[in-house]
C-alpha cells in the first residue's frame, strides 16, 4: 500500500462527513422508527431468549442492520457518483495500486458502518436498557459484517453503469439478504425450510453474532458466525481485489 | 542516450468494430512543445488516455520516459501529468482541498506551497476555499491544470485546454507553458486552434482514424504544404507571364501568386508597375498550418492509393 491510500481514505471519509445529516443522522433516524413501530406492534411477544425482551433483541439486529447498510452506501455510492460524474479520472491517474483503492473504499465504509452504528447504539440506549456488549465480539462482526457489506458496495459501484442499476443491486440483493437474517426474529423461531434458508445467507451470521457480543447467546456458535463470516469477507475481498487488478469497468 | 519523455509503439485500440488507435507509433524526445491534432474521433484522446492507464491499448507498448505505462505504471503516472478533455470536478471539495487530495494521491503531503504557487499562478487565488461546484467552466478548467501538476511531472500533457476558455487565460495558459517548457518540461498538446499549435509547438503529429498522417517538424510542414502566397486583384492590365506561370486565380478575380521571401514580393510588384496592371486590392499571406492540415487530411480521404 502507498501514501496515497491515505489520502483516498481521508477524501471518502470527508465526503459522508461533509453530508452527514444524509450519512449518519438519517439512518439513526430509520433505525429508531423501526424500533418504535415494532416494539409497539410486537412489545406483546414472547421473549426472544430467556431473560431478553423482544424490544432489546430488536437493538443489536438494528444497529447491525444499519452498520451493513451504510458500508454498503458508502463505498458503493462514491463509486458511482465518481463514475459518473467522471471525476473518477483524478484517482484513475494517480500512482495508486488496486490494493490502496481496495482498502480506502473498504475503510471508509466501516467507519460509516460504526460511527451510524454508535448513532443507534447510542440513541436506543435511552430508551431500552441493553447489557453493555463484549467488546472483543463486538468489534469482530462490525469488522467482518460491515467488510463484507463495504466490499459488496466496491463490487456494485464498480458493476453499476447507472443509479438504477445500483439501486436494483440494493433493492434485489442487499435489502432482502439484511431483512431475511434475523434482524427482527431469532431463526430459530422459523419453520424449518425458512431457518435453513437463513443459514446459506452470510448476513444472518453477522447480525447473530453480533447480537451474541450483547446477550451471550445466539442462535448459532458465534465461532461459526465468525468462521463463516470471515470466511465470506475473504472470498468477497479476494474477488473484489482481482476485479480492481484487471480494471474491470474503470481502465476501460 | 536519455529515454524519449513519450514512446507509442505499434498502439491499437478497438471498440467493437471500430479502430480508435490503429498501430499508432510516435516519439516525443524530452523537452519538446509537441502538438497531435487531427478532426473529432482521430483517437487523440484515446491514445493520451493510453498512455495515461485510463485506456488499455489492445496491443503495443506506451512508455513516459522509459517507463511502461502498464507494467511499471506507478513510475509512469508520477512522471505525467494530464490534463483532461471533459472538464469534470468532485463538487464535495473546495479548489484546495481538490489539490490537496490530488497531492495525497501522489504520496505527497504539506504541498502547500506549490499548491499555493498554483493558484496564483493560475488566477485561482481567490477562489482557493470555494466549493467546485460554484466556479465557471473555464476556472474549472484551470483547476484541472493545476491538478495535473500537483506533482510537477516532467511531461505534461494537455487535450484541448483552451477550449471554451477566454483570451486572457488562453495567454497566460501558453506563457506559463512556455515557461514550464524552459525550465525543461516536455508539452505535448491538442488543439483544434491550429494558430495555437503553429505558433508554440516544434513539432506536429497529425491523426486520422486512428492513424498518425503526418509527423514532423512545424516548419517543414509549413514549407512542404503551405506556401507564402502575394494574393493582387487588378484593377486593369494583366499579370505578366514571368508571374502568370505559376499563379492561379479565382472566379472572384484574386491572383494568387506564390511568394518565397518578403523581397519577391517587392519583385513581384515591380513586375506588376513594369506590365502596367493596376492593383486594386492587395494581401501577403503567410503559411499556414490550417492550410497544411486541410491537405493532409484532403489527402487522407483520396481514394486507395498503392500504400493503402
Ligand atoms: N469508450 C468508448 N467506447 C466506444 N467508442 C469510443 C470510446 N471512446 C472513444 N471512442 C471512439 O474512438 C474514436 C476516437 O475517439 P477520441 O476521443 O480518441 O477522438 P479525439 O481525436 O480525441 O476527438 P476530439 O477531437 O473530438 O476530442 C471515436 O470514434 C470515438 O467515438
Ligand atoms: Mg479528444
Amino acid at each position: 500500500m502507498t501514501g496515497g491510500f491515505l489520502t483516498l481514505f481521508e477524501k471518502e471519509v470527508m465526503r459522508f462527513w461533509k453530508v452527514s445529516f444524509q450519512t449518519v443522522a438519517a439512518p439513526v433516524l430509520s433505525a429508531l422508527l423501526f424500533l418504535v413501530i415494532f416494539s409497539h406492534a410486537l412489545a406483546g411477544r414472547v421473549e426472544a431468549y430467556p431473560g431478553v425482551g423482544y424490544v432489546q433483541f430488536l437493538v443489536p439486529g438494528l444497529a447491525m442492520m444499519s452498520m451493513l447498510q451504510n458500508a454498503f452506501a458508502n463505498a458503493s455510492s462514491s463509486l458511482i457518483q465518481s463514475k459518473i460524474t467522471g471525476n473518477i479520472v483524478f484517482i484513475l491517474l494517480a500512482p495508486l495500486t488496486p490494493a490502496d483503492l481496495f482498502a480506502a473504499y473498504l475503510a471508509a465504509a466501516m467507519v460509516r458502518a460504526v460511527v451510524v452504528g454508535a448513532g443507534v447504539v447510542l440513541a436506543v440506549a435511552w430508551l431500552v436498557p441493553v447489557p453493555f456488549p463484549n467488546l472483543l465480539w463486538l468489534a469482530a462482526f462490525t469488522v467482518t459484517g460491515a467488510g463484507i457489506l463495504g466490499v459488496l458496495g466496491i463490487v456494485a459501484g464498480l458493476w453499476a453503469e447507472k443509479f438504477d442499476q445500483l439501486a436494483a443491486f440494493q433493492n434485489f440483493l442487499i435489502l432482502p439478504l439484511t431483512f431475511l437474517a434475523g434482524v427482527f426474529y431469532s431463526v430459530d423461531s422459523l419453520p424449518p425450510f425458512w431457518r435453513a434458508a437463513s443459514h446459506l445467507n452470510p448476513f444472518f451470521y453477522a447480525i447473530d453474532g453480533f447480537r451474541y457480543a450483547f446477550f451471550g447467546r445466539a442462535d448459532v456458535s458465534p465461532w461459526a458466525s465468525l468462521a463463516i463470516a470471515s470466511a465470506t469477507l475473504c472470498a468477497l475481498s479476494w474477488l473484489t481485489l482481482r476485479l480492481l487488478r484487471s480494471g474491470y469497468k474503470l481502465r476501460h | 542516450m536519455a529515454s524519449p519523455a513519450v514512446e507509442v509503439r505499434d498502439v491499437s485500440k478497438r471498440y467493437g468494430p471500430l479502430r480508435a488507435l490503429d498501430g499508432v507509433s510516435l516519439s516525443v524526445e524530452q523537452g519538446e512543445f509537441f502538438a497531435l491534432l487531427g478532426p473529432n474521433g482521430a483517437g487523440k484522446t484515446t491514445l493520451i488516455s493510453a498512455l495515461g492507464g485510463l485506456v488499455r491499448a489492445d496491443a503495443g507498448t506506451l512508455r513516459v520516459l522509459g517507463r511502461d505505462v502498464a507494467a511499471e505504471y506507478r513510475e509512469a503516472r508520477r512522471l505525467l501529468g494530464i490534463v483532461p478533455q471533459e472538464v469534470v470536478f468532485d463538487p464535495f471539495f473546495s479548489v484546495r482541498e481538490t489539490l490537496e487530495l490530488q497531492s495525497g494521491y501522489f504520496g505527497l503531503r504539506g504541498n502547500g506551497a506549490w499548491i499555493g504557487e498554483l493558484l496564483e499562478r493560475l488566477s485561482l487565488g481567490a477562489k482557493a476555499d470555494a466549493n467546485m461546484r460554484s466556479l465557471s467552466g473555464g476556472m474549472k478548467r484551470r483547476v484541472m491544470l493545476a491538478q495535473a501538476l500537483v506533482h510537477r511531472p516532467p511531461v505534461i500533457i494537455l487535450d484541448e485546454p483552451t477550449a471554451g476558455v477566454d483570451v486572457e487565460l488562453r495567454q497566460a495558459l501558453w506563457r506559463f507553458m512556455r515557461e514550464l517548457n524552459a525550465a525543461g518540461h516536455t508539452i505535448v498538446l491538442t488543439t483544434h486552434y491550429l494558430e495555437e499549435a503553429q505558433h508554440l509547438c516544434g513539432r506536429i503529429a497529425m491523426m486520422k482514424t486512428g492513424r498518425i498522417v503526418a509527423l514532423d517538424s512545424t516548419r517543414r510542414l509549413l514549407a512542404d504544404f503551405s506556401e507564402r502566397v502575394l494574393r493582387v486583384k487588378l484593377e486593369s492590365g494583366a499579370l505578366p507571364a514571368a508571374l502568370a506561370a505559376g499563379a492561379t486565380v479565382d472566379a472572384a478575380g484574386w491572383h494568387r501568386i506564390p511568394v518565397e521571401s518578403a523581397a519577391q514580393v517587392e519583385t513581384a510588384l515591380a513586375r506588376l508597375r513594369e506590365a502596367g496592371a493596376a492593383v486594386a486590392h492587395l494581401e501577403v499571406a503567410e503559411p499556414e498550418l490550417e492550410e497544411v492540415f486541410v491537405k493532409i487530411m484532403a489527402r487522407q480521404d483520396a481514394p486507395a492509393r498503392e500504400d493503402a
